[in-house]
């Protein structure tokens, strides 16, 4: 890394820690369902239906349906575990760790695990 | 005794050179089976109608388009490009082996004195060359038409990709490497999408078996777009957050070499029309 991009690092991660409330006004445009939906943020539609929720139409199924998630994840950690990381639980996932690889902020990664919660 | 002891070495290098060479078509078959499973009732001459091949409603509609296609002035113009002598009164059939006639089928190969991959297109490129005329920019329009119909030549021969020195099995295992090697912000590699995945839907794509995807380009993408095979990588890769890497890079040309020898004993046919 040369010095320009190291600088220019440090100030974004500096911008960041000092501002929080601005990174987060400018994030905010979605809400959950939004951000699952969303084509460049979860996407989650591409590989999961979601039955209970009547706006999710023409879902891929690469993963399994999102349904009694909250049978399925008693504890809302583990549900928000695994968007973080799927592949914690399984290396050979094909679902892109959300988190892990900040394709989702944590506040968005929050989000969605509400949304995906309620169904 | 000195002849049985080099007859020995020989036989030695002989049984270890195919042992190596044995690796490639391992790979095939385990593919091929892997996809069998997957697809029992689909015939292996038909992968290379990829997502069509799972869907009977859309391979009707795509047989419709192909009476008429949408692209056939494309071809005839890479015709005219083809037979249109060069400043010199060469033409592009004087570079290849029987006139360009079936020839597309084992590309690409590995050239032991350059230590490369030579694509069709870098063949194209090189008689260009060859014969002082301007080279084409991989992947580019001008490249998909002229190959459109150059590589019509060889409709119906049976990919034939062979691996027959160390120099190309290492760029073999290079393209295998990269295409099960993941990548990017998503973390996909192009196995999770056409090998692990292949048949299931994202969104409303169905995804297509490796096998048989690289025996039929260009493509004319929506009808009228010509895509080469690179350029597609270079889809794929945008639409899943990966840096694209040149059409022509060794990375692209090793995959390249990988992917094509996986759908050996295959049909050509150029070019194809998909969504
Ligand atoms: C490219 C495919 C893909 C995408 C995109 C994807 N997932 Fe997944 N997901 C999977 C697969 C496959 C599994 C099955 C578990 C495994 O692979 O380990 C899974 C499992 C899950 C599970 C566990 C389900 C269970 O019953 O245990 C949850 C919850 C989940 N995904 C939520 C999400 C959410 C939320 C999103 C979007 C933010 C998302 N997924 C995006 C492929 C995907
Ligand atoms: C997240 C999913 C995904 C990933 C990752 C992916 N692709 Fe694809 N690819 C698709 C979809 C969807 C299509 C269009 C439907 C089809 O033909 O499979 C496609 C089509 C193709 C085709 C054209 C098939 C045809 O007959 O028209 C080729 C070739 C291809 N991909 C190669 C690759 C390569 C090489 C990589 C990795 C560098 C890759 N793909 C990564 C989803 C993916």
């Amino acid at each position: 890394m040369n010095a320009t991009s190291t600088l220019t690092m440090s100030l974004l991660v500096a911008m960041t820690i000092i501002n929080p409330v601005m990174a987060a006004d400018a994030e905010v445009a979605l809400d959950g369902r939004g951000l699952a939906f969303d084509k460049n943020k979860g996407n989650c539609l591409a590989c999961h239906a979601i039955p209970n929720d009547p706006k999710a139409v023409s879902p891929g199924d690469i993963g399994p349906a999102l349904i009694g998630i909250k049978s399925r994840y008693p504890d809302r950690a583990k549900l928000r575990a695994q968007i973080w990381d799927a592949t914690a639980n399984n290396p050979k996932t094909s679902m892109p760790p959300f988190g892990r690889n900040k394709i989702l902020t944590e506040a968005e990664l929050d989000l969605v695990t509400d949304y995906i919660y309620g169904m | 005794m000195k002849h049985k002891f080099l007859s020995i070495l020989a036989g030695l290098l002989l049984f270890t050179s195919l042992g190596v060479y044995a690796v490639p078509e391992e790979d095939r078959t385990a593919l091929v089976n892997h996809y069998k499973q997957i697809f029992p009732n689909i015939k292996f001459e038909d992968y290379v109608y990829g997502a069509l091949a799972m869907n009977p409603e859309a391979k009707e509609q795509y047989d419709d388009v192909m009476d008429f296609p949408p692209y056939a002035y494309d071809v005839r113009q890479g015709g005219v490009i083809w037979e249109t002598p060069f400043k010199n009164g060469e033409r592009f059939a004087s570079c290849f082996k029987y006139e360009g006639n079936n020839v597309a089928a084992s590309f690409p190969y590995f050239d032991d004195k350059t230590n490369r991959v030579v694509t069709f297109e870098n063949a194209i490129n090189d008689c260009l060359k060859l014969n002082n005329e301007k080279e084409m920019k991989y992947a580019s329009q001008e490249m998909a038409i002229l190959t459109s119909y150059a590589r019509s030549l060889s409709d119906k021969a049976k990919v034939n990709i062979k691996i027959k020195s160390p120099g190309a099995l290492a760029a073999y295992e290079k393209g295998k490497q990269y295409y099960y090697q993941r990548q990017g912000q998503l973390n996909f590699s192009c196995a999770t999408c056409h090998v692990d995945n292949a048949g299931k839907f994202t969104r409303s794509e169905q995804l297509s078996m490796m096998v048989g995807q690289a025996s039929h380009w260009p493509e004319f993408r929506a009808g009228t777009e010509p895509v080469t095979l690179q350029g597609r990588f270079m889809q794929c890769q945008k639409n899943t957050r990966v840096n694209v890497k040149e059409p022509n890079s060794p990375e692209y040309n090793n995959l390249e070499f990988f992917m094509t020898y996986m759908s050996n004993g295959l049909k050509m046919q150029t070019p194809v029309f998909r969504k």
